[in-house]
């Protein structure tokens, strides 16, 4: 069955900056109207996720991969096509959505996690386990401010780790942490994805994706270039990014 | 999510943002208290001792009944207007409903507009003004005025994502209300043509009841309670019409 489904989906953004929109809009009144200039973000994309599947995304930036999770994830409507979705969806699209610097760890954990679908009573029930996790320790009770950098992305990561999505989508987000905790949270994903859940996961390490993932799309320019199984994709892929690199 | 987990994260945004007001000042609450104070203590002495002209008794708390209701308004509808672009990482990023942050916003306002209501009653009492019954009134009235500010901060905060000037809009609005509701002058100095003007405004409606019933001893006339319901209610739900509508698009231009 399909968990994911996309028809023919095009999206397109107009380059003019929204703080100019007033302008442009009276501008279009007053004078004549202006072209708009657009960019297509995704052009006619198809694809079709099953139950269980999990599928890499690649691409050169700026290709569309955190656009067409967007889409996916119903943050973001399309323009043409048609996206359906069974289930909950997490995405993983940014760590530490609402992590505010002055409150504590253990506040944030708590904000973040109900931002991500968590009731009140799964907050409760994970809460420990969300910190064990992290390794943070004591410095819970201490405000955010006072982490490393790195110490904020495993709080943020142990938080999503926690969420029970139906539908995972990641966005360029596994690289975090030391080598231990990458080791932890990849685990995690492969926890999930063996109890059946579907993911979508973008990421410039090759290495991540042929652990996680059997299936893959490779994007640019807001089309899909190839898509099949990740070996096959990945080579091809690799193999244009080596053609265009300069040689050292 | 399901209803109940948008109540925790609506519950979870207004105590984010009255912990992280609160945390760093050294003042803490006493900052919700000062600035009414001061305001109170300027109009005060403007109009009792430099211009003169008024036969308001106890004119600190008369100042003050329209001080508090104008200071939520001003500040909710502000901090309302600007906070789906404030929180643009995560109104792009994370799938939940988007009307949750500008209420957010109104809501932790209302904090400290319970608590700069708490000390209006008090200063009332001190001055001499016995409770009554119909104090019972006053959550209702300013309940109404929370409606009327979350329909607004809907509104702006919905055009402000499509349109930054819509924020300067705003604060030249509120400066221009700010003469507009009756906080240094009554009612009753108010030409009969210009009755509905303030009747039909929530703010002004907020004040003249807060005033009705804190100071004169008395029940609201009911027309002004009706049109005060009327307008506040008319207020959210076209405050979540707008919002409804432009929603859709806001990823695309935040």
């Amino acid at each position: 069955m399909d968990i994911v489904r996309l028809e023919n989906v095009s999206k397109t953004y107009s380059r003019r900056a929204s703080r100019q929109f007033l302008r442009s809009v009276l501008a279009g009144w007053f004078l004549r109207r202006q072209k708009q200039e657009t960019f297509h973000a995704l052009r006619d994309v198809s694809l079709r996720v099953r139950e269980g599947e999990s599928w890499g995304l690649v691409g050169p930036n700026g290709a569309g991969k955190t656009t067409l999770l967007s889409v996916i994830a119903g943050l973001t409507f399309p323009d043409e096509g048609s996206v359906e979705v069974r289930g909950r969806v997490a995405a993983l699209l940014e760590l530490g959505s609402g992590f505010h610097p002055d409150l504590t760890g253990a506040e944030n954990v708590i904000v973040n996690a109900s931002l991500l679908g968590l009731s009140r009573k799964e907050v409760r029930r994970c809460f420990d386990q969300i910190v064990e996790f992290s390794g943070v320790g004591e410095f819970i009770d201490q405000p955010l401010r006072t982490y490393s950098a790195g110490m904020v992305m495993r709080l943020a990561f142990s938080v999503a780790m926690h969420v029970q999505p139906d539908v995972l989508l990641i966005d360029e987000v596994l690289a975090v942490g030391d080598q231990a905790f990458q080791a932890k949270c990849l685990e995690r994903i492969l926890e999930l994805k063996r109890s059946g859940k579907a993911m979508i996961c973008s990421s410039h390490d090759g290495e991540i994706l042929r652990r996680l993932c059997e299936r893959a799309l490779w994007l640019d320019h807001g089309r899909v270039v190839r898509s099949g199984p990740l070996e096959e994709v990945l080579e091809a892929y690799q193999a244009s990014a080596a053609a265009v690199a300069p040689r050292s | 999510m399901t209803q109940t987990n948008y109540l925790f994260v609506l519950f979870n945004l207004v105590l984010r943002d009255f912990r992280v007001r609160y945390r760093n000042m050294s003042l803490g609450i006493f900052w919700s208290l000062l600035n009414p104070l001061v305001m109170m203590a300027v109009l005060t002495l403007v109009f009792t001792l430099v211009l003169r002209n008024t036969d308001i008794p106890n004119f600190h708390v008369f100042v003050l009944c329209g001080i508090v209701p104008f200071n939520f308004f001003a500040l909710g509808w502000t901090s309302g207007t600007i906070s789906v672009f404030g929180n643009a990482s995560l109104v792009k990023r994370v799938l939940f409903p988007r009307e949750i942050v500008p209420l957010a916003a109104v809501l932790a306002n209302s904090i400290h507009f319970a608590i700069q209501i708490g000390l209006l009653l008090a200063l009332a009492v001190a001055a001499g003004y016995r409770p009554s019954g119909y104090w019972l009134l006053l959550p209702l009235i300013f309940g109404l005025e929370v409606v009327f500010v979350c329909g607004l901060a809907l509104t702006s905060s919905a055009l402000d994502v499509y349109f930054r000037d819509v924020r300067y809009v705003v604060e030249s609005a509120n400066t221009v209300l700010f003469w507009l509701v009756p906080i240094f002058y009554s009612f009753a100095v108010i030409p009969p043509a210009f009755h509905a003007l303030y009747q039909y405004n929530p703010v002004a409606a907020v004040v003249l009841a807060c005033r009705n019933i804190v100071l004169e001893g008395k029940a609201p006339p009911a027309s002004l309670m009706w049109k005060l319901t009327l307008v506040s209610v008319a207020a959210l739900g076209f405050g979540f019409l707008v919002f409804q509508k432009l929603k859709r698009r806001f990823a695309d231009y935040l």
